[in-house]
C-alpha cells in the first residue's frame, strides 16, 4: 500500500511532465513549423489589421452582403455554443417563424433554406449551404447595384464541393465571399 | 437520408473493420511484453519511468492489489488536477489571465469529471481554463484516465486467458505502455493531421479582429430592458487545441478545448477532420476485441463480439440519421427537404460542413463509446435523434466502448448472457474454457444494478425538486430528458449532454460528481474481482453440452441480454422523456 502510494506520486509527477507538458510542447513546435498559417488560426489581415479568421464566421446583417446563420452567441469566437433550445420549444418554434417571415419580405416565394433560420452548433459556423447563399443573391445584387449572374458567378466561386469529393456537405464561407464582394463588385456602393 | 450521406458512414465502418486485427495484434503484443517495432525508442523512455518512480517491472499483482494500486493513482492525479484548477492564476502558460476555478464545486466536479474518463464540462474552456490547465491538467487526464481504462481491460482478459494463478498483471506496467505505446505515438502523427486541417495549436494570446461590418447588438439586462451596443470586434479565443483534440477522441475522453466541442471550427474544421476524430473514438475498442480473441486463443469469439458492436452501431446510427433527417415538422415555412443545394433536415444546433449524416453518425458513435465529444448539440436533436445517444450510453457503452471500459462492460454482458445460456440449457455456464459460478454472477448484477440505480435515484430527486428544475432550459417532457442524460451521461462516463440543463449548480456540480465516480470505481472493484477469480479457475475444455461463445447464434444472445439488460431497466423513464415528447410533436404541442 504504502509503496504504490509512493509510487503513485511519483508516477502522476513524471507522466504529467511527459505529457502534459513536452508532448503539447513539441506538438506546438512541430505545427509552428509545419502548419504555421493552420495552427494560428488562418487570420486574415487588412492593413496589417486583423479582420477575422478564415473559419470563424461573423455577423452580417446589411443588404449588400450574404448573411451568416442565426448564432446564439453573436459571433462571439471566446464563447462558442449553440442554442440548446429543443425542438418542441415554442421559444425555437416563434425564433423561426419570426426569421421565416422576414427572409419571405425579402425574397418572397423562394423556399426558405433550413439552415437560414437555424442557429448552428457552435455559434460560429462560417458557411452556409449553397441554397441559402443563392437565396440572398437577389438581394445582394440589387443592393450593389450588379447583374445576379455575377453576383451568382462570385457564390460559385466560393463554393467549396463536398471534400475529396464525398465528404461532408458542399458549403460556401460566408466571409470569403463578402470580401471578394467588397474587392470586385462595385465597392463603397452597399 | 441520402445515398452519400450512407456511403460516409459506411466508409466510416469500413475502416474501423479494417484497423481492428493490426490494432489489435499490436495491443496483444505490447501488454505481453513482446517486441514491437516502437521499442528501440520507447523501451529507454519506459525503463526511466520505471527508475524513477520505483516500479518493478516484473512484480505480479493479485487482482486487490491491482485494484489498489489504480485507486491510488486516480486519487493522487484528481487531487492534483483539483489544486491546478485553483492555483491556476499563479501558474504559468495563462496569456488570459484567468484566475482560479471557481467555485470550488466547479473544480471537484471536474476533477472528478477528468479523473473518470468522462469528461463532463460544467464549465466552458475558452472563458475558464488556462493553457496551462488544458494541457497538463486536462489533456494530461485524457490521457491517463484512458490509460487506466485499457489497462482494465486487459487484465480482465488476462484472468479469462490464465489458468490456476493468482495475479492478472501489474497496473504500472500495463498504465505505462498504455501511454507510451498505444496513445502517445499515434496522437503525435494524429495532432499534426488535424493542425493540417485547420485545428489550431499554439500558446498565443486570443486574438482580436476588427469585423467586417460592425453590428447593432440587443441585450436584454437584468432589469428588463432593452439595450442596443455597437460590436466592433471579435475576440478569437485560441490555445494549444490539436494536441488536446487527438487524446480526446482517441482516449474516447470528450472534453472540448472549447465550450462548443468539435462543433466549434477550431475544433474540427473540415469533414476530414471530422473523419479522422471519429475514427479515433472506435479505434482502440474496435482492436479490443481481437485482442480478447488473441489472448484468449479464441479468434473467432473476438470476431463475434465484434458483430454484436457493429450491429447494435448500424441500428443506432439508422434511427439518428432517420429522425434527424425528417427535419422538425413544428418549423413550418422553413425548407428542410434535401436538395442538391443543401442537406436538409433538423438543422437546429448543427454545422454546415457536417450536415446531418456526419452529425448523426458522430452523436451515435460518441455515445456508443464513453467518449462524449459532439458535434451538433443532442439537446436540439429531435426527440428520437437524441433518444439514440441517451440509450447507447444506458447500455453502457459497450458498443466499440470506451477505451478499455468498453470491452471490460461488454465482458460483464458477456458473462450475464453465458450464464442465461447456461440456465437455458440446463449446465454450469462455461467462458472460453472457465466455469462462470454464483461468484462471478454476483459480482456482474452488481455491475449491472449499480448502474441504474444511481442514475434513476439522481434523476427522481432532481425531477421533483426546485434544485433540480429550475436548471431545466426546455420544458415539458424534453425537461426529463435534460436530467436523465445528465447523470445517465455522468454515470456511463460518457460526458456528452443534453447542454440546456445548467449545470454548474451546487446540487448538480457535486450529485454528478459523485455519479462519476460511483460510475467509474464502483464498477470496476466488481469487474476485477471477476478478473481475478476467472484468472484462479481450472481449464474445463468445451463438450458437447457446452455452449459456443464464437458463433453468429452467440452474437444474437449477446445482442438479446444487452437489450434486455440495458434498455428495459429504463424504458419507464424513456416513455416519460423523449418517447413522450415524439408523440406530443407529431400531436403539434409545444411547451
Amino acid at each position: 500500500m504504502k509503496k504504490n502510494l509512493i509510487i503513485a506520486v511519483l508516477m502522476t509527477i513524471a507522466t504529467t511532465v511527459l505529457l502534459g507538458i513536452i508532448y503539447p510542447l513539441v506538438v506546438t513546435g512541430l505545427a509552428q513549423v509545419m502548419f504555421y498559417d493552420q495552427a494560428n488560426g488562418q487570420l486574415i489581415k487588412k492593413d496589417g489589421k486583423v479582420i477575422g479568421s478564415r473559419i470563424i464566421g461573423q455577423a452580417f446583417s446589411g443588404p449588400g452582403y450574404f448573411h451568416s446563420r442565426p448564432s446564439a452567441v453573436n459571433y462571439d469566437a471566446a464563447n462558442s455554443n449553440g442554442s440548446q433550445l429543443g425542438p418542441t420549444n415554442h421559444v425555437l418554434i416563434d425564433r423561426v417563424k419570426g426569421d421565416v417571415a422576414t427572409l419571405h419580405a425579402e425574397n418572397p416565394g423562394q423556399p426558405i433554406p433550413i439552415d437560414l433560420v437555424t442557429a448552428s452548433a457552435s455559434g460560429l459556423d462560417p458557411e452556409i449551404t449553397p441554397a441559402a447563399a443563392e437565396f440572398q443573391i437577389a438581394r445582394v445584387a440589387k443592393t450593389r447595384g450588379l447583374s445576379e449572374d455575377a453576383v451568382r458567378r462570385l457564390v460559385r466561386r466560393h463554393t467549396r464541393p463536398r471534400q475529396f469529393g464525398f465528404l461532408g456537405e458542399p458549403r460556401v464561407n460566408v466571409l470569403d465571399l463578402n470580401l471578394s464582394l467588397d474587392e470586385e463588385g462595385n465597392p463603397g456602393s452597399h | 437520408m441520402t445515398v452519400n450521406g450512407w456511403l460516409q458512414i459506411l466508409l466510416f465502418l469500413a475502416l474501423i473493420l479494417l484497423v481492428t486485427k493490426p490494432m489489435g495484434v499490436f495491443m496483444a503484443r505490447v501488454f505481453s511484453r513482446e517486441r514491437t517495432f516502437m521499442d528501440p525508442v520507447l523501451r529507454p523512455v519506459e525503463r526511466l519511468l520505471y527508475r524513477i518512480t520505483g516500479v518493478d517491472e516484473d512484480h505480479e499483482m493479485r487482482w486487490t492489489e491491482y485494484a489498489i494500486a489504480m485507486l491510488l493513482f486516480s486519487v493522487v492525479s484528481m487531487i492534483v488536477l483539483y489544486l491546478m484548477q485553483r492555483l491556476q492564476g499563479f501558474l504559468p502558460f495563462n496569456p488570459q489571465k484567468f484566475g482560479a476555478v471557481n467555485p470550488s464545486h466547479l473544480a471537484f466536479n471536474t476533477a472528478a469529471s477528468f479523473t473518470t474518463n468522462t469528461n463532463w464540462q460544467a464549465y466552458a474552456g475558452e472563458s475558464t481554463m488556462s493553457y496551462f490547465t488544458q494541457m497538463a491538467g486536462l489533456a494530461y487526464h485524457n490521457f491517463v484516465s484512458a490509460a487506466v481504462g485499457i489497462a482494465l481491460a486487459i487484465a480482465f482478459i488476462r484472468g479469462v486467458a490464465r489458468r490456476q494463478m493468482e495475479t492478472i498483471g501489474n497496473f504500472w506496467v500495463d498504465l505505462v505502455r498504455s501511454c507510451l505505446w498505444v496513445l502517445l505515438p499515434f496522437c503525435v502523427v494524429g495532432a499534426l493531421i488535424l493542425v493540417s486541417q485547420g485545428v489550431v495549436q499554439n500558446l498565443r494570446p486570443y486574438d482580436k479582429a476588427t469585423l467586417v461590418e460592425p453590428q447593432q447588438v440587443q441585450t436584454t439586462g437584468a432589469d428588463g430592458k432593452t439595450v442596443t451596443t455597437t460590436v466592433t470586434e471579435q475576440t478569437i479565443a485560441q490555445g494549444p487545441v490539436a494536441s488536446q483534440e487527438i487524446i480526446k477522441e482517441f482516449g474516447t475522453n470528450g472534453g472540448g478545448f472549447f465550450n462548443a466541442n468539435s462543433a466549434h471550427p477550431f475544433e474540427n474544421p473540415t469533414p476530414f477532420s471530422n473523419l479522422i476524430e471519429l475514427f479515433s473514438i472506435f479505434v482502440i475498442g474496435g482492436g479490443l476485441t481481437y485482442t480478447l480473441g488473441r489472448m484468449t486463443g479464441s479468434q473467432r469469439h473476438g470476431w463475434a463480439v465484434w458483430a454484436a458492436m457493429a450491429i447494435l452501431f448500424l441500428v443506432g446510427v439508422t434511427v439518428a440519421y432517420w429522425a434527424e433527417a425528417r427535419g422538425n415538422p413544428l418549423l413550418a415555412g422553413a425548407d428542410q427537404h434535401v436538395s442538391r443545394m443543401q442537406a436538409g433536415g433538423n438543422m437546429e444546433g448543427k454545422e454546415v460542413r457536417f450536415g446531418i449524416a456526419n452529425t448523426a453518425l458522430w452523436a451515435t458513435v460518441t455515445t456508443d463509446a464513453s467518449c462524449g465529444a459532439i458535434n451538433g448539440w443532442h439537446d436540439s436533436f429531435m426527440p428520437l435523434g437524441g433518444m439514440v445517444p441517451l440509450v447507447n450510453i444506458m447500455l453502457s457503452e459497450v458498443i466499440f466502448g470506451g477505451v478499455g471500459a468498453g470491452m471490460y462492460g461488454m465482458l460483464i454482458y458477456i458473462v450475464l448472457a453465458v450464464f442465461i445460456a447456461g440456465l437455458m440449457v440446463g449446465r454450469t455456464p462455461e467462458y472460453l474454457g472457465k466455469k462462470i459460478e454464483a461468484y462471478d454472477v454476483k459480482m456482474a448484477m452488481l455491475v449491472a444494478l449499480v448502474f441504474p440505480l444511481v442514475i434513476l435515484t439522481f434523476t427522481a430527486i432532481s425531477s421533483v425538486k426546485g434544485f433540480g428544475t429550475s436548471s431545466i432550459l426546455n420544458p415539458g417532457p424534453h425537461g426529463l430528458s435534460e436530467i436523465l442524460y445528465a447523470f445517465t451521461s455522468g454515470a456511463g462516463n460518457n460526458g456528452s449532454a443534453f447542454g440546456g440543463l445548467t449545470a454548474n449548480t451546487l446540487w448538480y456540480d457535486t450529485t454528478i460528481g459523485l455519479t462519476m465516480l460511483a460510475g467509474r470505481f464502483l464498477m470496476i472493484i466488481p469487474m476485477l474481482a471477476i478478473a481475478g477469480n476467472l484468472a484462479r479457475k481450472k481449464y474445463v475444455p468445451p463438450s458437447l453440452g457446452t455452449f459456443p461463445v464464437t458463433t453468429p447464434l452467440f452474437t444474437v444472445l449477446l445482442i438479446g441480454v444487452i437489450l434486455i439488460v440495458g434498455a428495459l431497466t429504463f424504458f419507464p423513464a424513456l416513455s416519460l422523456g423523449p418517447i413522450l415528447e415524439h408523440l406530443l410533436l407529431a400531436a403539434g404541442k409545444t411547451f
